[in-house]
C-alpha cells in the first residue's frame, strides 16, 4: 500500500509544466491526488514521473465572461461547491457537487482531475455535458478547445495527447429564469454515482419548454445527453407527457455499462426514475422563476 | 531514489527533513516525525483515519505526499488539546459522551468535526453526520460521536456569550 519509486516534479509555471510533459516519458500529472493516489498505493499505477500542479496557480480560478463561467482545472471542489458565483449562474453544478465525495476530498480534489481522470459515474463530466461544456487544453505549440462531446476518447481516457494539459472548461450560462436539477442514486452517500442525471430547461410564459438539456452519468464511458428527447420536446408543455418521452428515449438506449454490482438493467431502471424526479423538480423551479 | 528537503509546519513546530517523493504524509507524520496519532486504515481515502488539517483544510494525509505539504502548516491530533495537555471542548465532549471505544477513528473525526466548527458554531445533526460521512467508525454507530459535536458546538457557543 505504497506507491512504487517515482521522480517528483513541482513546476510554478504552466510554461514549465508544458516542457515538462512534452519531455517525459511515462508520467502522470497529480491535480488533487483523490483517485491517482490510491491508484499509486494500489501499485495500479506505477509512473516514473509525476508532476504536480499545485504550484500553478494561474490554474485555480473560477470567473465569469460573457454567458460563460470559467473554471480552471486546478480549481478546488470545494471551491466550486461553496462559490457564491456558481450557485448564483449555475446552481446546477451547486446541488451536483452536495453529492461529490466528501469534504476531505473535495478540499483536494479538483474539477480538472476530475474531468481528466473521467470516471464514467462522476458528476462533473455529467454536469459539464448537460452544459455544453468545452474543454481548454494546451501545449508547447499552443492551446485548443474540445467540446465535451467529444472529450471522451474511450473508457476513463480523454482526448488529451501526451504533451497536453488541461487548462479548464468554460460552461455556458443558462437565463436567469431557467429550472435546474441534478439528481444521483448511490449506496452511501458520497459515494460515485451508479446513475446520476442532470437537466437544465428553459420555459415560455405558457409553461412550453424552449431549451432543454438532459444529461447521464452511470450509463456509459462518456456521458449520455438524451440529444433526440431535447429536440423533440421544443415548444411541448413541461407536464407529464414531456417526462415519458424522455423515458422512452432511456428504454431505448442500446448497451448501458454493467458490472458486478450493478447490472444494465438496473442503471436503466435508476436512469428511468432520477430523470423522472429531475424533470418534475426542474420544472417545478422554472415554473417557480417564470412567475 | 528520488529525495527532497522540506519543511513543515506541524502543530505550531517547524520541522526540515529529507523525505523520499514517494512517502505519503500520513507515513511521514507517522515515522518521520513519531506523531503516531494519525491513524492509518485503508491508506486508499476511503476510512478517514488519517484525516489531518492541511493549511487549515481537512485532507487524507494518506492521499497527500510529504513532498507536496512543503511549507505547509498541518494540525495533527496531537496539536488539538492546549499546550497544558487541557482537552480542547470537542475533545472533552468526545470524553463526556463517549463519542470513542476503540479510538481508531478518533483522530480522524477529531480533525474533521474540528474543521467544521472552526466554520459553523450551529450545526444541525444533519449537518454533523454530512460532516463525517468520510469517516469510518465501526464501534459507536456514530451515536455518540454526534451528541458529541453537537455538545461541543454548544459549549462553543456558551463560551462566546
Amino acid at each position: 500500500m505504497k506507491p512504487a519509486p517515482f521522480i517528483y516534479h513541482r513546476p510554478q509555471q504552466l510554461s514549465e509544466a508544458l516542457d515538462l510533459v512534452a519531455q517525459l516519458d511515462n508520467y502522470k500529472i497529480i491535480a488533487g491526488g483523490q483517485s491517482l493516489m490510491p491508484m499509486m498505493n494500489f501499485r495500479f499505477v506505477m509512473p516514473d514521473h509525476v508532476i504536480d500542479l499545485n504550484q500553478v496557480t494561474e490554474l485555480n480560478h473560477i470567473s465569469k465572461e460573457n454567458q460563460q463561467l470559467h473554471i480552471g482545472s486546478m480549481t478546488r471542489q470545494q471551491a466550486i461547491y461553496s462559490s457564491a458565483l456558481v450557485q448564483e449562474h449555475i446552481p446546477l453544478v451547486s446541488q451536483a457537487y452536495s453529492f461529490v465525495s466528501h469534504r476531505q476530498i473535495r478540499n483536494r480534489g479538483t474539477f480538472g482531475g476530475s474531468l481528466c481522470h473521467l470516471d464514467p459515474s462522476s458528476e462533473q463530466p455529467c454536469f459539464t455535458a448537460a452544459l455544453d461544456g468545452v474543454i481548454e487544453v494546451a501545449s508547447q505549440s499552443g492551446k485548443r478547445e474540445i467540446p465535451i462531446a467529444h472529450w471522451t476518447a474511450m473508457y476513463m481516457t480523454p482526448d488529451l495527447a501526451p504533451n497536453e494539459i488541461m487548462l479548464g472548461a468554460k460552461l455556458s450560462i443558462w437565463p436567469k429564469t431557467h429550472g435546474w436539477s441534478f439528481m444521483e442514486y448511490s449506496r452511501r452517500h458520497g459515494d460515485y454515482a451508479i446513475v446520476g442525471v442532470a437537466v437544465l430547461v428553459n420555459l415560455s410564459v405558457a409553461s412550453t419548454i424552449e431549451r432543454i438539456s438532459i444529461a447521464l452519468c452511470g450509463i456509459d464511458a462518456a456521458p449520455v445527453r438524451l440529444l433526440n428527447t431535447e429536440s423533440a420536446l421544443i415548444n411541448q408543455a413541461a407536464d407529464e407527457s414531456a417526462i415519458r418521452m424522455a423515458l422512452g428515449d432511456i428504454e431505448k438506449l442500446p448497451n448501458i455499462m454493467e458490472d458486478a454490482l450493478n447490472t444494465s438493467d438496473y442503471r436503466r431502471h435508476l436512469a428511468k426514475t432520477l430523470t423522472r424526479r429531475a424533470l418534475l423538480e426542474a420544472f417545478e423551479r422554472a415554473k417557480k422563476r417564470m412567475s | 531514489m528520488d529525495f527532497h528537503r522540506i519543511k513543515v509546519y506541524v502543530n505550531g513546530k517547524a520541522y526540515e527533513r529529507e523525505v523520499e517523493s514517494r512517502r505519503t504524509l500520513a507515513d511521514f507524520l507517522r515515522m518521520d516525525l513519531s506523531l503516531t496519532g494519525t491513524h492509518l486504515g485503508c491508506e486508499h481515502g476511503v476510512c478517514g483515519a488519517c484525516t489531518v488539517l492541511l493549511n487549515g483544510s481537512s485532507a487524507r494525509a494518506c492521499l497527500t505526499l510529504a513532498v507536496q505539504a512543503d511549507q505547509c502548516e498541518i494540525t495533527t491530533i496531537e496539536g488539538l488539546a492546549h499546550a497544558d495537555g487541557t482537552l480542547s471542548v470537542l475533545q472533552q465532549a468526545f470524553q463526556e459522551c463517549h463519542g470513542l471505544q476503540c479510538g481508531f477513528c478518533t483522530p480522524g473525526m477529531l480533525t474533521t468535526l474540528t474543521e467544521l466548527l472552526n466554520e459553523n458554531l450551529s450545526p444541525t445533526e444533519s449537518q454533523v453526520r454530512e460532516a463525517i460521512t468520510g469517516n469510518l467508525c465501526r464501534c459507536t454507530g456514530y451515536q455518540a460521536i454526534v451528541e458529541a459535536a453537537l455538545l461541543a458546538a454548544q459549549k462553543l457557543r456558551d463560551q462566546r456569550v
